[in-house]
């Protein structure tokens, strides 16, 4: 199964309706959404639920008041401030290290495992998909995004992609959404900020030595930049394999819970195919 | 007073009523906290006048010392320390910075280096300040928290939030007054509105709904937020002119008179609501 990652720096750059689009056009493939702290895909794709799990991604301290000595060794080494001056452990800012159970002379802390979230699989006339939903302020975000790609791949039957909405940012849950994928597709907008949140994304993927494409979505509303933002790929062998015209449709579309696909939008439509075509042969290339 | 920006996912606007905010209100500071992509800079040119390196102190083995016991890599909850054939190997990346495994070494083999994660930088009039969290790193927590140690109390801070409701979110508004979602009238917009709708009550921060590229008339987010009682201070209505300045890093409160009027009705609303 070829894992396929669409990422865009920042939200709000159309990657979910691209993604969702691609979910009506390819076929034989599996779904994924690594954004999990706000997924949005099950919003467009629905189906049916067949695995729901939590998901213990951290670890808290706990401390045993009936044995604790009150020496404050623990407040002391916790570089986190998750304890406080009355030795209450503040599980908000406890990153579960361990030092104060290692410095306690009493052994009064141990460290509890912490649901920090929980993972979805449903099986949709689309394909098999799945998601998660970190808990507020959650950590662990990036074991999570592995989580729900283990998931997707634990329920392959053959598939031959594996298609994956990618976490914002450039961190940790970004990192985790494209490792090991075979393809990562960047989509970005034409505005400066756009620019180099592009920049820093794609530094990510060449970090890691994935093969990266971009998709300028919204083109037209600033063609200076368009220019440059082609300029710039071409100059890093970047390949520019889709650019798809602003529409104030495609948002009518998705407030009717409709991809642009499904709501009969041509031209978006025919963007996307013509994207997924060109990835495919440049995929193709990459293997001869 | 301290005024957080934020919302589920990026992309909704939230730059753009940050620093039209931070432009509008007369000795404001700005703080972009967004320190994955931060964008603020575009919009307001600031001449940056001092760089702070932000650095974690990251385990180094003494191998003269270490006698291959592999204590540290138990103790270690994070991985990020392993003992391979008797030699230590060190993953910073990865890195809690904790200490655990210095404290546990036996033979006190490990000693501690600061190794730089980014950089902290405050423009010359130091109503300027973003974070910059180097690629590869996995977390932009420590820079939002020198972010916050270099607030200027009495200059009303306008804190430009990182996307999500993660972690270094909830380091960003820990202690804010006032805290602003932005969002749209979408679906997508609805759903992350409701996450973070989750963390705000969770805090117990006074905060207050923005629409941004809103239509006329009622819309989901108007329903959702009647239903809970949510103020929606002011909706920004979508404009081609503003996405377009926007995109060439021009502020939006510059090409748009009713961008400027709703915003300034948002800082006087903001203030009616806020704690202080
Ligand atoms: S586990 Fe680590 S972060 Fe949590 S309270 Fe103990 S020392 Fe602090
Ligand atoms: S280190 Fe142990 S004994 Fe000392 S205050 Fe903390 S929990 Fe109590
Ligand atoms: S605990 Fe100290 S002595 Fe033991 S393997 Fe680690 S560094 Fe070496
Ligand atoms: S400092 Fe903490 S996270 Fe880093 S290697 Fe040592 S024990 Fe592991």
């Amino acid at each position: 199964m070829k894992q396929v990652v669409f990422i865009s720096g920042k939200g709000g750059t159309g990657k979910s309706t691209v993604v969702s689009s691609l979910s009506l056009i390819v076929h034989n493939k599996m779904m994924a959404d690594c954004d999990v702290e706000t997924p949005n895909l099950h919003i467009l794709i629905k189906g049916e639920s067949i695995e729901r799990r939590d998901y213990f991604g951290g670890k808290k301290a706990v401390i045993d008041y009936s044995v604790c000595m009150q020496c404050g060794r623990c407040w002391q080494v916790c570089r986190f401030g998750a304890i406080s001056k009355k030795l209450e452990v503040l599980p908000m800012k406890c990153e579960g290290c361990g030092v104060c159970a290692l410095v306690c002379p009493c052994n009064a802390i141990r460290l509890d495992d912490e649901k920090t979230g929980e993972v979805y699989v449903s099986s949709t006339d689309r394909g098999t998909f799945s998601y998660a939903l970190l808990d507020i302020g959650g950590e662990g975000s990036g074991k999570l995004v592995t989580e729900v790609r283990k998931s997707a791949e634990g329920q392959c039957k053959g598939e031959e992609w594996l298609l994956i909405d990618g976490s914002p940012g450039i961190g940790c849950p970004v990192i985790a959404s494209i490792t090991g994928a075979d393809a990562v597709v960047a989509v970005t907008e034409p505005t400066m900020s756009g620019l180099s949140d592009l920049e820093r994304v794609l530094d990510v993927a060449r970090h890691f030595g994935i093969p990266a494409f971009v998709c300028i979505n919204k083109y037209d509303l600033n063609p200076e930049i368009t220019e440059q933002i082609e300029r710039f790929c071409q100059q890093n062998g970047f390949p520019v394999i889709g650019k798809i015209p602003f529409d104030p449709a495609i948002v009518e579309a998705l407030k009717n819970f409709k991809t642009p696909v499904e709501a009969g939008n041509v031209e978006f439509t025919d963007e996307v195919v013509k994207l997924w075509h060109r990835l495919v042969d440049e995929l193709k290339k990459l293997t001869v | 007073m301290k005024i957080a920006v934020l919302s589920g996912k990026g992309g909704t606007g939230k730059t753009a009523v940050s620093v039209s905010l931070a432009a509008l209100i007369p000795g404001s500071q700005y703080v972009d906290c967004d320190v994955e992509e931060p964008n603020g800079y575009i919009f307001l040119r600031p001449r940056i006048g001092k760089s702070i390196s932000v650095e974690l102190l990251v385990p180094t083995v003494d191998v003269q010392k270490c006698t291959g016991c592999g204590l540290c890599a138990r103790v270690c909850q994070f991985n990020a320390i392993a003992v391979v054939r008797g030699k230590v190997l060190v993953f910073p990346e990865i890195c809690h910075y904790c200490g655990a495994c210095t404290i546990a070494c036996p033979e006190g083999a490990i000693k501690e280096v600061p190794r730089q994660i980014g950089v902290v930088e405050i423009s010359q009039d130091g109503a300027f300040i973003h974070g910059r969290l180097n690629t590869g790193e996995s977390t932009g927590v420590p820079i939002v928290d020198e972010l916050k140690r270099n607030l200027k109390e009495d200059a009303h801070p306008i804190l430009d939030c990182p996307p999500g409701v993660s972690c270094s979110v909830v380091h960003a508004i820990e202690g804010c007054d006032y805290c602003i979602l932005v969002t749209e009238p979408t679906p997508f917009g609805l759903y992350d509105l409701e996450i973070a709708v989750k963390l705000m009550e969770r805090m117990g921060i006074p905060f207050g709904v923005v629409t941004n590229k809103a239509s006329e008339g009622v819309d989901l987010i108007d329903e959702f937020c009647e239903k809970r009682g949510i103020d929606v201070l002011v909706k920004l209505p979508f404009s081609v002119e503003v996405a377009k300045a926007y995109s060439q890093g021009i502020l939006p409160i510059d090409v748009d008179d009713e961008w400027r009027a709703r915003l300034a009705l948002l800082y006087e609303k903001v203030k009616r609501g806020s704690n202080k």
